[in-house]
């Protein structure tokens, strides 16, 4: 299990890169932990190598009222610790282990597009953005939204040629709450199935918008809204008698079964299709439940 | 007092170079050697039509390129047949490099050898093999239909079948005991296949000076790789040595042997004239090393109104995979160990050993242990659940008294010798137990089960061991055994054994393991035998030499050699501290001499006036120097036993399971340090958890192994395993001078069985298949939800 | 293409040629002769290969040699040092019976709650733990149960089960704060 060869660049700013990648078309490094167990077992084999981990404009993290830009060489261990966004921050301690997101990166999560993965997920779910930028004569820039940048199992927007500086998390509004929750094999393992949620709520504590992303239950994150179905749920507490009670409950296993529709698992040596089904709907309404308690918390703060 | 060690908690003499990085394994040796890498089969079955290397000639760096063709003939026969046995009609095992037919994916086909590895992946990765697919056999449903053959030559895929049959004490068999009894259940179990994946995967290097060839392997049993080596190779047995150096975890898969590589690399060596090194890599070790577990059981058993078992009949089918280099100890231990504890009116067992077309199937700890342990333990649940009684009251009745040892089970085990058990106290065992975990405080509630299993396990099977102990005329105490070392801390435990009879500071004694060059008689390390055979073998020759240092000392110092005693490396007058001679004075003392070194050598040589002028310096049947070397061969295994229980909670919505309590309580005779054995049952409980919960082969129907990576094959981390609580019980053996039983895989054996029980009492349905993850949990609640 | 590296690899600059594909374990182990670096999976779920890169811990086995250039790498070989000089004063700690020669006088107070607890068997992934254990207890000084565990699950151990590793990073945290 060694990486086959290939040829190494390691530009020392975004033009330099940009430009290596317009000539040689080549794979970009920045994190390389799941680029590099591709090449030791000798499944991806790219001729040119471009290194990005010089580039030191690339490490910020950019945190504004509306929202977050991280750059492609910030390392989830990096993310979590700016504790920008707290959806991202929630979805950064369920990836991998401690000492792969000490060199993995957000961005590299985002563009290996992992239909397993959590990134992409909350990307999907913030309608958050990725910029690409290629070289034209010049750097030229694009801004890819989540719903176009995932295009497939593994696969995304970014062409060849192209290299993703950084990915935008939009914040979250006022009164809204998150929720990660997910199922996997082993701790830190990728999800048998997952779902993030994010549930806005009003000054009665009812549900004003619930959209929810889903992980390992499509070839791309599924994101459903499910404010409509969520109608009669609220963000009390429904285990305890009084406010919602039964028209809650209903109102939130409504909208899992909505998620649960949406989704198209499949089997695999780790679990079957109807398994990751049902699992998603328990996930939907456990994150809808949690997220929408967050938001009254937030309401009430 | 400083020498009684045995028995205490020693810490490690091997820890100091392991945690400063200065360990030595495989991999760590020869930084200048060439680097083997193989071409294996990406195919299940296929016929091998062609071979083209030369896409490949042109990669810098390549050495050499061999298929079986390119072997001389000694060197390309089959490899040997381990353990012949006559119920295993149709033995086979594979070439080193495949002749003709590949029959599992991962089969080598073509050695490359190169500057390095990269290189040598390189080349492989270059050459193109020709290859005609034939029909795969996958699972043991496929392999009984026989519609497919995996050996053209093995008609019905069946490589051995043995029936084996007990009778009850009024000569009834076991079928009639069974449909006679007042109760009768039959079922059939199911448990998949997991291996052993030690973190160091298997590996050798060899040297070749232009007569002798040294070869380093990480392997359990480096005597007999050599003589492979030497027999394999033509070359007289003094010209070979064989070591085992730190081995990173074997579990099983390293007492295979030899090995393809370990012919292939020494004989690249030999063929090349330069050092070449193979390192196993993960990927490699998945699908071209060994497996195990795998069989489906069906089981008849009669009983009576208090759960007597009266008669038990269990069938099974035993995946082996391609080829059967271990012959079948696996079914063989299973269906002797299948008893237990118990005492069973009539038995009858019958294994098919059956051929298909994934990697083959040899001992991973436990060795055939856990799939008996899990059918004898269902058997007990389901007959308590048939009669409504209490699980361990089922059990109580059935168990074998602590006044009838030895108890004679009227079987062969797997040394060929009576299966009797020794000693042990069942009934005791059971209420410790009982108490550790609360058995009968426990709460019971859906989602929170209860489950507990119990095993005798045999252990420290011959033919034998040696040690050979050297005191050296600085007071060292050199303690060599031939067996192998993989992390059970020999060079302590050895130690604390040679300290305590020779009366000796521990830190003076060193022991070394696995290399021929230090002890050419060995068998190996499996079976939980190393202390039992090599522990006793090495007291026996410690009681040599202390004989013989007693008596030399006696004359120095004018006593009775009775009159004496050793403490601290002091030989002295009980009772007369004063008078009193070191050990090492003693070893100079030993060999007489010419010629003096140093000071202390002058005490003996030829004009000192020590020895008497009237006696050879040698007398007759003396050896010179302080040394001895003695074997132990026992007449049959030794037995220890353990019973385990858990708590298991399942998530009631995502079926997942959690076992929050996990007890043990051992019984493996004396302890010679509890914080080895102790450590033992940790991992071996995490090894059993592992195939309880996570760890399975999924082959696919072409035969590709689906999850050969650390990323799929689910080993579980600190997250996945409960924290262990244990207990020991110390019945000692009656069989050897220290009382020992064996320990290492105790721990592995009865989990499955008893997280099986847990859950069923958790989830109020019978759990017959092992492992179980959340997906089928749900399954099997959505399919028993149906039915009501 | 061959490429000329500086790596500070446990305080010593050390310059090494290697060709881009090299992985930093490689060079450590083969190139550098550090082989107390272990590699057991190449695919980085194992962790057996993990070092300190500018203090943090990383899977050797998924990173370039190249990549790092420059930048200071501690090994298992270089923990101990690394424990000795912060040790300064020295202190005084349970003395448990018949310990090996030289136990004291240069393990890393990680690495002697190891030896004290039993927390490790055949020492492959050991090396791993070490450097994983070293750099959580600079963050998480007095960890709790959970947090241990959380702590060290991205490393794999086939031998002891991790109850031992666990009780070692409790022992590790107690003879860190004995010396501070």
């Amino acid at each position: 299990m060694k990486p086959p060869p290939f040829t190494y660049h390691a530009p020392r700013d975004v033009g330099a890169a940009l430009r290596t990648l317009a000539q040689v078309r080549g794979k970009v490094l920045a994190g390389g932990q799941s680029l590099i167990p591709l090449m030791n077992m000798r499944l991806a084999a790219p001729e040119h190598l471009v290194d990005i981990n010089r580039i030191g404009s690339l490490s910020a993290v950019d945190a504004s009222p509306a929202g977050v830009r991280v750059g492609a060489l910030v390392r989830h261990s990096d993310a979590e610790h700016a504790g920008a966004h707290p959806l991202l921050t929630r979805a950064l301690r369920l990836v991998a282990h401690p000492v792969i997101r000490n060199r993995g990166t957000v961005v590299g999560s985002l563009v290996h597009a992992d239909p397993a993965a959590e990134l992409p997920a909350v990307l999907a779910v913030l309608d958050g953005t990725v910029r690409v930028a290629r070289w034209d004569g010049r750097a030229v820039e694009r801004d890819v939204p989540a719903r176009e940048f995932f295009t497939g199992p593994l696969e995304s927007a970014v062409q060849p040629g192209e290299l993703a500086v950084s990915a935008y998390f939009p914040a979250l509004g006022p009164r809204t709450g998150t929720a990660f929750e997910e199922v996997a094999r082993r701790h830190g393992d990728y999800a048998l199935a997952g779902v993030c949620a994010v549930v806005t709520l009003d000054d009665d504590a009812r549900v004003t918008a619930a959209r929810v992303a889903c992980v390992g239950v499509g070839p791309v994150p599924v994101v459903v809204d499910v404010t409509a179905a969520c109608e009669g749920a609220d963000g009390a507490d429904t285990d305890s008698a009084g406010t919602g009670g039964e028209r809650a409950d209903r109102g939130w296993a409504d909208a899992a079964r909505a998620v649960q529709e949406e989704t198209e698992p499949e089997s695999d040596v780790h679990a079957s299709a109807a398994y990751r089904r049902h699992l998603v709907g328990v996930l939907a309404e456990r994150a809808l439940r949690n997220a929408a308690r967050e938001g009254t918390a937030a309401r009430g703060a | 007092m400083t020498t009684r060690l045995f028995g205490e908690p020693v810490q490690r003499r091997e820890d100091p170079r392991l945690l400063t990085g200065q360990g030595r394994y495989l991999d760590d040796l020869g930084r200048d050697a060439l680097a083997a890498a193989f071409v294996r089969s990406p195919h299940a079955h296929a016929r091998i039509r062609d071979i083209d290397v030369t896409p490949a000639l042109d990669v810098p760096g390549l050495m050499a390129i061999y298929t079986w063709e390119d072997l001389p003939e000694r060197v390309g026969r089959a490899l040997p047949l381990l353990i012949p046995h006559p119920a295993l009609t149709h033995g086979r095992t594979a070439y080193p490099l495949a002749r003709d037919v590949v029959r599992h994916v991962g089969e080598p086909v073509v050695m490359v050898v190169a500057s390095d590895r990269y290189a040598a992946e390189d080349a492989c990765a270059l050459i193109e093999v020709g290859y005609e697919q034939l029909k795969p056999v996958v699972g043991l449903e496929e392999a009984v239909q026989g519609a497919a053959l995996v050996h053209e030559d093995v008609p019905g895929n069946v490589g051995a079948h043995l029936v084996q049959e007990v009778a009850a004490a009024d000569g009834r068999g076991a079928g009639e005991a069974i449909e006679t009894a007042p109760h009768t259940l039959a079922f059939r179990l199911d448990i998949e296949r997991s291996a052993s994946t030690p973190l160091e995967g298997r590996g050798v290097y060899a040297r070749w000076d232009g007569r002798d060839l040294r070869v380093y392997s990480s392997t359990q049993t480096s005597t007999s790789v050599r003589m492979a080596v030497a027999a394999t190779l033509g070359l007289p047995l003094p010209q070979v040595e064989v070591i085992a150096p730190d081995v990173g975890g074997g579990f099983g898969v390293k007492i295979v042997h030899p090995w393809p590589e370990e012919i292939l690399v020494p004989w690249a060596a030999m063929t090349l004239g330069r050092e070449v090194k193979w390192t196993e890599d993960r990927r490699e070790h998945f699908i071209s090393s060994a497996h195990e577990r795998a069989q489906i059981q069906h089981v008849r058993v009669g009983f009576d109104d208090d759960g007597r078992v009266l008669g038990l009949d269990v069938t099974i089918r035993h995946d082996h995979g391609a080829y059967t280099p271990y012959g079948i100890i696996v079914p063989i231990v299973t269906s002797t160990q299948l008893l237990g504890p118990y005492k069973i009116g009539a038995y009858r067992v019958e294994f098919t050993s059956l051929y298909t077309n994934t990697v083959q199937v040899t001992p991973y700890r436990g060795a055939g242990r856990p799939q008996a342990v899990f059918c004898m333990e269902r058997t007990m649940d389901k007959i308590a659940r048939h009669l409504g009684k209490d699980r361990t009251e089922v059990r109580a009745v059935n168990f074998i008294g602590p006044d009838e040892f030895p108890y004679d089970q009227r079987m062969t085990f797997q040394d060929g010798r009576p299966l009797i058990y020794d000693s042990g106290n069942y009934p005791e065992m059971l209420r410790m137990v009982k108490e550790l975990i609360g058995w009968d405080e426990h709460e019971r509630r859906p989602g929170r089960g209860i489950g507990l299993g119990c095993y005798v396990e045999g252990t420290g099977v011959g033919p034998y061991e040696g040690g050979h102990v050297q005191i050296t005329s600085d007071g060292r105490v050199h303690v060599s055994t031939g067996l192998t070392s993989q992390g059970q801390g020999h060079e302590t435990v050895f130690a604390q054994i040679a300290a305590t009879e020779l009366g000796v500071p521990i830190e003076r004694v060193s022991v070394v393991t696995g290399d021929t060059r230090r002890f050419g008689y060995a068998v190996g390390t499996f079976a939980s035998r190393a202390a039992v055979m090599s522990g006793n073998a090495i007291a026996l020759a410690c009681r040599k030499v202390r004989e013989k240092a007693l008596r030399i000392a006696a004359d120095a110092l004018e006593a009775d050699p009775a009159d004496l005693a050793i403490d601290d490396g002091m030989v002295h007058v009980a009772g007369a501290p004063s008078a009193s001679i070191p050990l090492s004075t003693v070893a100079v003392l030993a060999n007489p001499l010419r010629y003096a070194f140093d000071d202390e050598a002058a005490k003996a040589t030829q004009f000192s006036g020590t020895a008497s002028p009237d006696r050879p310096p040698v007398a007759e049947g003396e050896e010179p120097g302080l040394e001895g070397r003695d074997y132990y061969s026992p007449i049959r295994s030794t037995f220890a036993s353990g019973m385990h229980a858990a708590v298991v909670e399942t998530d009631p919505d995502t079926a997942e399971i959690t076992v929050v309590r996990y007890v043990v309580v051992h019984d493996c005779g004396r302890l010679v340090n509890p914080m080895i054995v102790e450590g033992q049952i940790h991992g071996g409980v995490a090894q059993g958890i592992g195939g309880a919960l996570y760890e399975r082969m999924v082959y696919d129907s072409h035969g590709q192994l689906a999850n050969a990576s650390f990323m799929d094959f689910l080993m579980p981390y600190a997250t996945e395993i409960p924290h262990v609580e244990t207990a020991h019980l110390e019945t000692p053996s009656p069989l050897n001078p220290l009382g020992i039983k064996g320990a290492g895989e105790a721990g592995v054996i009865p989990v499955s069985a008893v997280v099986a029980s847990a859950l069923e009492d958790a989830e109020g349905f019978e759990i017959d298949r092992m492992p179980i993850s959340p997906s089928e949990l749900f399954e099997l609640r959505e399919r028993h939800a149906s039915l009501e | 293409m061959e490429h000329e590296i500086t790596l500070v690899v446990n305080g010593a600059t050390r310059r090494v040629e290697v060709p881009a594909r090299r992985l930093l374990s490689d060079c450590l182990r083969h190139d550098l002769g550090l082989t107390g670096t272990h590699v057991g999976c190449e695919h980085g779920v194992c962790g057996c290969c993990t070092v300190l890169l500018d203090g943090r811990p990383v899977r050797s086995c998924l990173t370039f040699a190249v990549t790092v250039d420059g930048q200071e790498i501690t090994t298992v070989e270089g923990l101990a040092r690394e424990g000795a000089t912060r040790e300064g004063g020295g202190s005084e700690r349970p003395s448990r019976i018949h310990e090996a020669e030289a136990m004291d006088t240069a393990l890393s107070p990680v690495q002697r709650a190891f030896a004290e607890c039993h927390g490790l068997q055949c020492g492959f992934c050991t090396p791993g733990f070490l450097c994983t254990v070293t750099a959580f207890l600079r963050e998480n000084p007095a960890p709790s149960d959970d947090e241990i565990v959380e702590g060290i699950a991205g490393n794999l151990c086939r031998c002891t089960g991790y109850q031992n590793i666990v009780k070692a990073v409790h022992r590790a945290a107690e003879l860190l704060a004995e010396e501070r």
